[in-house]
């Protein structure tokens, strides 16, 4: 079993994902820190793309913030090597397509080996081009996260016997940021993936309160949050770390 | 296994949220391109509405000037809605009226394909929402203008560059949100599969009228085939229904901005390599570590930072040749046209015309050559006239 399978053993993870480089790397690293000290079972470093077409506003201007403040790929491999030394939580990137194929994809998940990466989400890169990646990923040990959506009913059984690492499960149709309900029947997608695969299912996008991670954790074995706490960090710069960590200590189950 | 490919390129990179609605497409495609009904409507449509086929007129005094080849213009410009957008319009409204949806939103660069989109939504009773850069709102205020009065509303994309890379990014953004009643009508031969083959059968009929009138007329086909490429709608248009013939030589005009030893480019082939965005694997101006970058040119319509990935596998077999011309040499050859022929083209298709005017002596009397005029320059009127120092309102 993946370092991050096992993350979900015998408990819910919760998953907060951080643009690399939003307020500085240094910063990005201190949050980082908090993240895990408050109790997060894995991390998700979003590295920086100009033209993030997944994301909503929130992450869209955290991607601008950290390109415009100089972070790029390698500055970002640079920083992972040394929080290794601190850390030992699995940390998954999360980025697109392009940023890992214009680096060179095995030039690109040799370096993410080296610093100590555990898996990679891209979300332009859908079941039938994963083989683009993958490959790589295997020889190089980083699990390649599989997403499926709410539109994605046919389709979740193909997606779910390949998934390794865990399921990145999108709660519901758009792009990422804070709702107020997802209405989306997860359960129903759960069941479907469950009777296909053993590995874990976490539940991104959307999510930003204690009560809304805690419904997830009744249904999936995880929760993601990104938006809400890329809000925390543009509001605080250099006062997140401890606000983050707060942020994250509610989220966690405990 | 991955579908729609162009040699390496093309592919369907896009989130898995989209990816039934991309099947679903295909699927209905797929259906609708084998049914006699649905092509007999679309001709009826293309015919008695957009008014094709549309003229190859031999530009005489064009041709004298020049001493070089003859050349004849494909009168794109004289379509309905003053592009060559509205062919590929109105097979998607209809495609995407028959697959059941209400709601048809798209992005536009120069404004012509929001425009044509406006035009189909209105005459097939859809909801029309279109996503222009803001940029490009106020460089192309008179299409907005058209837009609304078409009933379509008009959304301007304050993200990234706010210019037509911005404005995809947010059509595909809003299509994730909202799948179900309604279609992406992708204005070019890009984005993930099945857009690119879409929509280059729906303006392979430019090249289909090419062959038929220069065989009747001239009793042989032409030497080149000329026209401007952004995404490469025109082009591939022009193109598609002459790439087996090998005797006909296929000419790409890319806009160069400023040049392509600057940044202020937008000339893809010619200056940016392989990558993966906007759902496919193509060319793309972008930086060492992959970010996309941000490009320029005196035209909306090429002002884009990728190409189709069936241009960008003819660039890598040789079959077709991208050229870069610079705003400069678009800005005269805008203004030779007119004052030639008559013609006042698209700062697009004055792409074309610019370089027909560098490479005429390269031929001989008794070739032909072909250039495509996209599109007719009416919109771009103000904008020239700014470029020459002269401030007119609209």
């Amino acid at each position: 079993m993946s370092r991050l399978s096992e993350a979900f053993q015998n408990k819910k993870a919760f998953i907060p994902f951080i643009t690399c480089g939003d307020g500085g790397l240094d910063l990005t690293k201190k949050i980082v820190k908090e993240m895990v000290d408050a109790g997060a079972s894995i991390i998700e470093l979003g590295i920086p793309f100009s033209d993030p077409t997944a994301e909503g506003p929130v992450i869209q201007e955290a991607n601008i913030r950290a390109l415009s403040a100089g972070t790029t790929t390698d500055r970002i491999f640079d920083m992972v090597a040394e929080l290794r030394k601190e850390v030992d939580v699995p940390l998954v990137f999360m980025t697109y397509a392009n940023v890992v194929f214009s680096y060179g994809t095995e030039k690109f998940l040799s370096r993410a080996e080296e610093v100590g990466m555990d898996g990679i989400i891209l979300p332009d890169v859908p079941f039938e081009e994963k083989e683009e990646f993958a490959p790589a990923c295997r020889k190089h040990g980083i699990d390649f996260i599989s997403l499926i959506a709410p539109t994605s009913k046919d389709r979740i059984a193909m997606i779910a016997k390949e998934a390794e690492g865990f399921i990145y499960l999108v709660s519901s149709l758009g792009v990422t940021g804070v709702r107020s309900s997802i209405t989306t029947d997860l359960s129903s997608i759960v069941s479907v993936i469950r009777e296909n695969t053993s590995v874990p299912c976490a539940v991104g996008f959307g999510i930003s309160t204690p009560e809304q991670a805690h419904a997830m954790y009744e249904i999936a074995d995880g929760a993601i949050v990104g938006s809400a706490i890329v809000k925390l960090i543009a509001a605080h710069g250099e006062n997140a770390p401890k606000i983050v960590g707060d942020f994250v200590r509610s989220m966690v189950n405990p | 296994m991955s579908r729609g490919r162009f040699g390496v390129h093309g592919g369907q990179y896009i989130p898995e949220t989209l990816m039934n609605a991309v099947t679903e497409l295909e699927e209905a495609y797929e259906h609708f391109k084998a049914d006699p009904e649905f092509q007999k409507e679309l001709s009826a449509l293309l015919n008695e509405y957009a008014g094709r086929p549309s003229r190859l007129y031999y530009a005489e005094k064009m041709t004298r000037d020049l001493t070089g080849p003859k050349i004849y213009l494909k009168r794109e410009d004289l379509n309905h809605t003053g592009s060559h957008k509205i062919n590929n319009v109105l097979g998607q409204a209809l495609l995407a009226k028959k697959m059941g949806k209400t709601r048809l939103i798209a992005e536009t660069g120069a404004g012509q394909h929001g425009v044509a989109t406006a035009t189909a939504a209105a005459l097939m009773d859809m909801e029309c929402v279109v996503f222009m850069g803001e940029e490009d709102t106020k460089r192309q205020a008179l299409n907005v203008y058209r837009m609304r009065l078409l009933g379509a509303t008009v959304i301007p994309v304050k993200t990234g560059t706010r210019t037509l890379k911005d404005a995809v990014s947010e059509a595909m953004r809003e299509w994730t949100t909202r799948i179900e009643d309604t279609h992406y009508c992708l204005g070019s031969v890009m984005g993930p599969h099945p857009f690119p083959t879409i929509v280059r059968d729906f303006q392979a009929v430019i090249s289909k009228e090419i062959r038929e009138e220069i065989l009747q007329r001239e009793g042989r086909l032409p030497n080149a085939v000329l026209a401007c490429v952004g995404g490469g709608s025109n082009a591939i248009g022009s193109f598609y229904h002459c790439i087996p013939d090998e005797g006909v030589r296929l000419i790409g005009c890319e806009a160069a901005g400023r040049g392509i030893d600057t940044f202020e480019t937008a000339a893809t082939v010619n200056t940016g390599r392989i990558g993966i965005f906007h759902g496919m694997k193509s060319y793309f101006c972008q930086d060492k570590y992959g970010q996309i970058a941000p490009v320029y040119s005196i035209s909306a319509g090429l002002d884009y930072p990728g190409v189709g990935p069936e241009h960008a596998n003819l660039h890598d077999t040789g079959r077709a040749e991208y050229v870069p011309v610079t705003d400069d040499e678009a800005v005269e050859a805008f203004e030779y046209l007119s004052r030639t022929e008559g013609i006042i083209p698209a700062i697009e298709s004055a792409h074309a015309v610019a370089h027909a005017r560098k490479i005429a002596k390269e031929f001989t009397k008794d070739q032909i050559i072909v250039i495509t005029i996209s599109g007719r320059g009416d919109k771009d009127c103000a904008a020239i006239a700014r470029y020459r120092g002269e401030d007119i309102n609209e």
